[in-house]
């Protein structure tokens, strides 16, 4: 099924341009004691300049694991078991680790969901910005310097000339987010992959860094895998919505178009259990069970024992994700299909 | 019918200062921080109050004063619940899912607790068929009463917690975030048990909440919390139709509205300043488009803006003053 | 009112036993070579000790069993060695290998007293000071600081001799257990204490913790039926490691002369009045009891590692 695997980007600038991130038919397994467990399984998309990827689904459901297995940042013994992963047309899942390390400063920038892990203690922000961009650009110390408080008033953050010399602890849970984007930014890259970045902020905190990342993307053109749960977020920020479910990629298709017609029921599960800011509802929808944990995936489509729409072949075949107006879903129901 | 449960100026100061041997060596002064101060409020019987707030703000602490596990430095928790006498008034559900359980007990003791120490059944067996009871109404099955809590997903653990929570058969409960740490479809199933126990058993709720669509699909009343004090309290409603402080408005528009996404809307600026240090004044002023001189200087009263809302800002008692209270529902 | 129960296949509950072989630190066990042949080593070690009346060929305690004719046989495969003296005697005909196993019997006793008696305090203090905080804490610590900078040897030397001096002659050999016990007591406790102390204060405030206090469970409670279960791992395996340390600081003091009388043997004594012939070539006399002495401590040890490892949360 070679079509299943051509993505179909949203905007216009993602149709002429090449994918920054290109990911196909990706898993991950973790050989254990009681067999092996396949935490990602046959995860395809692509990723355009300029362009954010929202993926959303509930804990377990192999979102970090994604941005994790691109960086090739696995934990042992979790290894990548199939697939590849392009970026900017170079395959990277088999790159030896030395040449993987400098790729990830310099093509692929990180944020993560607690700040203080990406930032050093011992050194000021300003320092630990131009010793990334001397490492992976080159330049002169002063230079370095000077693009390290570009960097810090472009992430939004009051008087940079005073605040490159000081240290991560001095700044507040905001902005050393921002100074952490600043870090991801700083070698240049053509890719960010943001892990839950809004998860440990305040609300009002998490719309101004939403929309500084939101900003960065446009302008730079530098592509975003933005890893998170909360649907609210994805629908404010991202292009495109990537939902997963036991490690498989259920439904991909630009924002508007999963809020206003979710194609998988387990997406209008999703959505329908997110309380509404505008009418009030007395019973929220509410998608029963849990997700199966991964050494108990039922069989055929891994959502059907929860399915309110289930049929005969959903417990005994597995959908690929095939082709919608839009976008593409892993549904026997899609297209008229019959379950 | 009184309300279940009436706040009059309550507060609570915690010392955080440094070790007394530091602090002589440092000549430094005993740091105080006001988690909450001053604040007043009522829920009705068989209502939802929820009080909503971004970290720091002391809604937590007053989950905590309400429940008698902190004890207030001032003001008054009055509950009239009917029957009374020594029972514990208000019973909580806690907000993180694997700390409020504990790891070494079976769910079975876990949620027998209440009912043992508070002596509500006669005998084992009683206590065993309450304990199903209990499990079947939440949802699980009685066969989970002899397993260990790490066995359970986190929306389980939080139905054994509301279990427990239910075990001491109280009329009053104070939710603490109950589904902050849970996935969105896993919120919702919560969401709908609580609701649901609170017309079979005629709860009456206190709701607290960083979360402003949770608290709107929960609550009939909402509290606003900044820094410790309360800037503005109405019905769910009129909140949400018409807020009226700079601070609820803010909080209202940083809410990503998935059903109509703006991405273009600049966000507010700044941050909560640190509780250690508010700012004097109105202690929302730095951060406030709409703040003057005065807001700097002084404390804004709490005051009544009609139709039971509360608010504490200079800006709209001035309006007040002009208008009359007409000028708020436009 | 719909309740859905949350879907779950009906398990019937497998038996304790296959509950314990199917569990990680089982598995963990049988996978980690170290641990089982340290357990099998441990377990020969002190079922050996413990046997000692069954299967030792002499009574070391009778001493009408010694014969001065039996003095002096060197281990049983050197020329002159014979049966059943397998390790040899020493110069007063007692059998190195009975020696060996009633000593390791007395260290093993000795060590698994000091330990118990020092966990039952550390954890004690360790929880006290960790729930209360405050003054009290302080208090308890800073005692405990105290006691840490007092070399063990000397207080057990000084013990010894008030202890010796105060008791009838018939009690003394009990004496001197006792003062070992004290001694090793006095300065392994602190270790448990702190590792409850810390562990507590994180667990007291825990919101379970939170929810026992609003029914109001008194504090007792709270500490020993909540909170004291949850500190215990970690000082098990701390328990499990300092068990050999407790064995060698035996030895050493038996060694010294302030630990078990001759006829009372214990490892150390046994290396002590080995150490006098050592360089009269009667060199088996305390060869065997320090091999004994070290093989029990790399069994404990490797055990303890392996606990150690495998209860470490961050490790698996």
């Amino acid at each position: 099924m070679p079509d299943t695997l051509t993505d179909s980007p949203s905007t216009t600038a993602a149709n002429t341009a090449k994918p920054v991130l290109s990911v196909r038919n990706l898993s991950v397994s973790f050989p254990g004691r009681r067999g092996t467990l396949k935490a990602l399984d046959d995860i395809s998309f692509d990723l355009a300049p300029g362009e954010i990827l929202g993926m959303v689904g509930e804990s377990g459901a192999g979102k970090s694991m994604t941005g994790l297995a691109v960086q090739r940042l696995l934990e042992p013994p979790g290894q990548i078991s199939g697939g590849e992963v392009h970026l900017l047309g170079q395959r990277i899942d088999q790159l030896p680790e030395t040449q993987m390390e400098r790729l990830r400063g310099k093509q692929i920038g990180a944020v993560f969901q607690d700040p203080l892990t990406s930032l050093n203690p011992l050194f000021t922000v300003g320092h630990q910005i131009s010793e990334t961009i001397r490492v992976h650009l080159g330049g002169s110390r002063r230079a370095a310097m000077d693009q390290a408080r570009e960097l810090l008033r472009r992430v939004g953050i009051p008087s940079p000339d005073e605040r490159v010399d000081h240290y991560p602890h001095q700044f507040s849970g905001g902005m050393r987010q921002r100074v952490v984007i600043a870090l991801a930014l700083a070698a240049q890259p053509r890719l960010i992959i943001a892990d839950e970045p809004t998860t440990a902020l305040d609300v009002s905190i998490q719309a101004q860094i939403m929309s500084l990342l939101r900003r960065l993307c446009d302008e730079t053109g530098v592509a975003m895998l933005l890893v998170t749960h909360d649907m609210g977020v994805i629908a404010q920020t991202a292009d495109r919505i990537a939902v997963m479910y036991a490690g498989r990629l259920i439904e991909l298709a630009p924002v508007h178009e999963v809020l206003r017609q979710p194609r998988h029921p387990y997406t209008r599960g999703l959505i329908g259990a997110i309380p509404a800011l505008r009418k009030r509802v007395p019973r929220l929808t509410q998608i029963d069970g849990s997700m199966p944990r991964l050494d108990s995936i039922p069989q055929g489509c891994a959502f059907n024992p929860r399915c309110p729409e289930a049929g005969p072949r959903c417990r005994t075949h597995r959908p690929e994700l095939s082709a919608t107006p839009a976008g593409k879903v892993a549904c026997w129901l899609n297209d008229g299909g019959v379950a | 019918m009184k309300p279940a449960l009436v706040v009059r100026d309550l507060s609570r100061v915690f010392d955080v200062s440094a070790p007394l041997l530091n602090r002589l060596i440092e000549r430094k002064p005993k740091t105080l921080l006001r988690a909450v101060d001053g604040i007043s409020f009522e829920v009705p019987q068989g209502g939802c109050l929820s009080l909503v707030g971004e970290s720091g703000c002391g809604k937590s602490t007053v989950a905590r004063l309400v429940t008698g596990l902190y004890r207030p430095t001032d003001g008054k928790i009055e509950f009239s619940l009917g029957d009374s006498g020594d029972r514990i008034q208000a019973h909580m559900i806690f907000q993180d899912p694997y700390a409020s359980l504990n790891p070494r007990w079976r769910v079975r003791d876990i949620i027998a607790e209440p009912i043992r120490e508070l002596g509500l059944r006669d005998g084992e067996s009683a206590t065993r068929a309450r304990v199903d009871e209990l499990l079947g109404i939440v949802g699980l099955s009685p066969r989970d009463a002899e397993k260990f809590p790490h066995e359970f997903s986190g929306g389980q653990r939080q139905r054994i917690s509301i279990a427990r929570a239910l075990a001491g058969e109280p009329k009053f409960l104070v939710c603490d975030e109950p589904t902050s740490a849970l996935d969105v479809s896993v919120q919702a199933q919560i969401l709908n048990l609580m609701r649901s126990l609170q017309d079979a058993f005629g709860l009456t709720y206190l709701f607290i909440s960083h979360d402003l669509s949770v608290v709107r699909h929960m609550s009939d009343r909402i509290a606003v919390m900044y820094l410790g004090r309360i800037v503005e309290e109405a019905d769910t409603e009129a909140l949400f139709d018409n807020p009226l402080h700079p601070y609820t408005r803010l909080l209202l528009q940083t809410i990503p509205d998935i059903e109509a996404p703006r991405p273009d809307v600049a966000p507010a600026t700044g941050e909560v300043p640190s509780p250690l240090k508010p700012p004097p004044g109105c202690t929302f002023h730095p951060r406030c488009p709409e703040a003057d001189d005065r807001c700097k200087r002084q404390v804004p009263e709490v005051l009544d803006a009609g139709h039971g809302r509360r608010v504490a800002c200079h800006r709209v008692a001035e309006m007040l003053e002009r208008n009359g209270i007409s000028a708020l529902s436009a | 009112m719909t309740l859905r129960v949350d879907g779950e296949p009906v398990l019937t509950r497998p038996s304790r036993l296959a509950r314990m072989r199917d569990s990680d630190l089982w598995y963990s066990f049988v996978t980690h070579r170290g641990a089982v042949v340290g357990a099998c080593l441990l377990f020969a070690l002190i079922a050996a000790a413990f046997a000692a009346p069954l299967i030792a060929p002499q009574n070391v305690y009778d001493s009408a069993q010694l014969q001065l004719m039996n003095a002096r046989v060197p281990p049983i495969w050197l020329e002159g060695g014979r049966w059943p003296f397998i390790l040899g005697t020493d110069i007063q005909g007692r059998d190195v290998l009975s020696g060996i196993l009633y000593g390791s019997r007395t260290s093993i006793l000795i060590a698994v007293s000091a330990v118990v008696l020092s966990l039952v305090i550390g954890v004690l203090v360790g929880l006290a000071a960790g729930f209360f905080g405050g003054i009290i804490d302080n208090l308890l610590m800073r005692f405990a600081d105290v006691l840490l900078s007092i070399p063990t040897i000397l207080l057990a030397i000084l013990a010894s001799a008030v202890a010796m001096d105060m008791l009838p002659s018939s009690w003394r050999a009990l004496g001197a257990a006792g003062v070992i016990v004290f001694a090793i007591t006095l300065s392994n406790w602190v270790q448990y204490a702190r590792i409850v102390r810390a562990q507590t204060s994180v667990e007291r405030r825990k919101e379970y913790v939170e929810a026992a206090r609003l029914l109001r469970v008194s504090p007792r409670r709270i500490m020993l039926r909540h909170i004291l279960p949850n500190t215990l791992t970690p000082v098990l395996v701390a328990a499990t490691l300092s068990f050999g340390m407790a064995i060698l600081a035996e030895a050493t003091l038996s060694f010294l002369g302030v630990g078990m009388p001759a006829s009372l043997p214990s490892l150390g004594t046994l290396i002590r009045i080995g150490n006098n012939y050592l360089f009269s070539g009667l060199w088996w006399i305390v060869l065997f009891p320090v091999l004994q002495l070290s093989l029990l401590v790399i069994a404990i040890n490797l055990v303890g590692d392996w606990l150690r490892d495998a209860l470490n949360p961050k490790l698996r």
